[in-house]
């Protein structure tokens, strides 16, 4: 199978513009006329609906931002009766109240059509196994890739999150071909099949399914190198849909964007004003088909970039970057803006340690920021000499230098002993009281 | 004579040296000697113990990780100035020493451990 949808994903620019163009009309219409405080929006500035006739029109309309849904917990932005809503999901903000989403039967029916598509995309179809290790429950990870793999028709195996080895068992006996989980657990699972004596050839693991942080094209390799998979990028959020927002093809040139559900725009993150394909700025989607909680040009907070020339699979659809970081997971140290993906590239390439074990601590000495980032040594790097083990030290720290252009300061410690979870990692501690 | 050491990677925190000696002593071994090197982030502990195999095992289990390696043991005279000599043999032939440590012995004498990239020459030269 080589597409899931073939008219969508291969339809020519100009279908796909007249058929985002009806939806953006009828969807700001329906989000005004249902969402009171986006309606408040528009008349802030004195826009009607009628006044959006087509796609051309999307700048004209206001940003909504996690503020917004904050400031509506939790059913607020809701744009029909809770008649009509069949599921919430949530998102856990480290600072503030949870993103509480709504969908209609429609809506999750769509989400499935998006990860379906995403699961061709990676090379599936009915033969294959899918083991879903995302989490199970209000994070959209799980329930987004078992709805895709079962609409497919795919042998759905809803594993969820935890005991990794009892997964480990479950992928070998079942012979499961494919495997959807975050990145960092990928490489959790990766490392207890090594240390837990097994072959990888005798798993049938074909593909890897993985998204919901960003990670480097470092760990991507490694992560294949372990698992002897290919892996792809999937790309979501739960305020626009789960995963399957996005997804990567087997050319490897970016995200496929579902853009005739979501309309991607790429602003630039101080002007806001759109940029031209190709350059970097921070992703901005309106859901064009949502019923729930349809959102108009919410700001995603992620770094990426658009390209809309064609693809050699062959699909039309928009292709995206991966996201490379967050405007707000950006550290800005003694002025100089650092994305911990930067840092993950750099220790990746270090053989002495465990390069995707890593915590960032940012603090604030006097006036000044300081960066320390704590990374295990790798056994086999181990001297009895002190002179061996600081020159390791050391080297990261220049490398680290080089790369960044801000100093910071290097801890070793032992491997394992920094936590590395089963769902999105965190990896920065700002103690910072700015 | 050699003598087989056992080095471990020690992080700077808390009650990081208590685990490592209940780990020995929960394997039920019993430590001969212990060096400590330390700098500023992290420190080396260096141990000789009555069965190093079952050390190393213990500290692997309990998450420490651990290299093995030879040293150079030499007996010298418990008084002024027996060390000096001994190893201004070294100095003299310029064989370098990484790092040396000690322990007392009762019965006069005292144990003296050294690391050297040389172990051949050196104990040539200490016979």
């Amino acid at each position: 199978m080589r597409y899931y949808n073939e008219k969508i994903e291969t339809m020519s620019r100009d279908e796909m513009t007249a058929l985002q163009s009806a939806r953006l009309v009828d969807v700001v219409k329906r989000t005004y006329e249902g969402a009171p405080y986006f309606r408040e929006k528009m008349d802030a500035i004195g826009l009607k609906p009628e006044d959006i006739k087509g796609i051309e029109d999307i700048a004209k309309l206001p940003f909504t931002t996690k503020a917004d849904l904050r400031a509506n917990y939790p059913f607020g932005c809701f744009a029909v009766p809770k008649s009509e809503i069949a599921r919430v999901h949530a998102s856990s903000g480290t600072t503030g109240k949870l993103t509480v989403v709504g969908l209609t039967n429609r809506d999750i029916d769509d989400w499935a059509e998006c990860d379906a598509r995403a699961l061709v995309m990676a090379g599936c179809d009915k033969d294959d196994i899918v083991h879903v290790s995302y989490g199970y429950g209000l994070f959209t990870g799980g329930l987004g890739l078992h709805y895709g793999s079962e609409k497919l028709g795919s042998v759905t195996v809803p594993a969820s999150a935890g005991n990794t080895m009892r997964q480990i068992t479950l992928i070998k006996d079942f012979g499961a071909t494919a495997l959807a989980c975050t990145p960092s657990y990928a490489m959790v699972i990766g490392e207890e099949i090594e240390k837990a004596g097994y072959d990888i050839k005798d798993f049938k693991l074909r593909v890897g399914i993985f998204g919901a942080e960003p990670w480097s094209e470092n760990m991507k390799k490694e992560i294949e190198r372990k698992l002897n998979i290919t892996a792809y990028d999937i790309y979501g959020l739960s305020e626009i849909s789960g995963p399957g927002v996005s997804m990567s093809c087997p050319y490897q040139c970016g995200l496929h964007v579902m853009e005739d559900f979501f309309y991607p725009e790429i602003v630039d993150p101080v002007t806001l004003q759109p940029v031209p394909d190709g350059t970097t700025g921070e992703l901005v989607f309106t859901t064009l088909n949502k019923q729930g909680m349809p959102l108009i040009r919410y700001r995603t907070r992620d770094i990426s970039a658009l390209w809309h020339d064609k693809c050699e699979c062959g699909r039309t659809l928009v292709r995206m970057k991966r996201v490379s970081g967050r405007t707000d997971d950006m550290l800005i140290i003694r002025g100089v803006n650092v994305f911990p993906s930067q840092i993950e590239s750099v220790l990746m390439n270090i053989k002495e340690i465990v390069g995707s074990h890593y915590q960032i601590i940012v603090d604030r000495v006097g006036n000044l920021d300081t960066m320390e980032i704590q990374v295990e040594l790798a056994p086999h790097a181990f001297s009895d000499e002190v002179k061996d083990v600081e020159a390791i030290r050391r080297r990261i720290e220049h490398d680290m230098m080089g790369n960044l252009g801000v100093g910071a300061k290097i801890t070793l410690v032992s491997p394992d002993s920094l936590p590395l979870s089963e769902g999105k990692t965190v990896r920065i501690i700002d103690k910072r009281k700015i | 004579m050699l003598v087989n050491q056992v080095a471990v990677f020690l992080e700077n925190r808390k009650g990081r040296l208590n685990a490592l000696l209940g780990a020995l002593s929960g394997a039920g071994v019993n430590i001969e000697s212990l060096n400590i090197a330390d700098t500023r982030d992290f420190g080396i502990v260096r141990l000789v113990t009555d069965d190093n195999d079952k050390a190393e095992a213990a500290l692997k289990a309990a998450g420490f990780t651990t290299a093995r390696g030879d040293l150079v043991g030499i007996e010298v005279a418990d008084k002024p100035g027996s060390l000096t000599a001994t190893l201004g043999k070294l100095s003299d032939e310029g064989v370098n020493l990484e790092y040396v440590y000690s322990y007392s012995r009762s019965g006069g004498k005292a144990l003296i451990l050294f690391k050297t990239d040389d172990v051949e020459r050196a104990e040539a030269l200490l016979k």
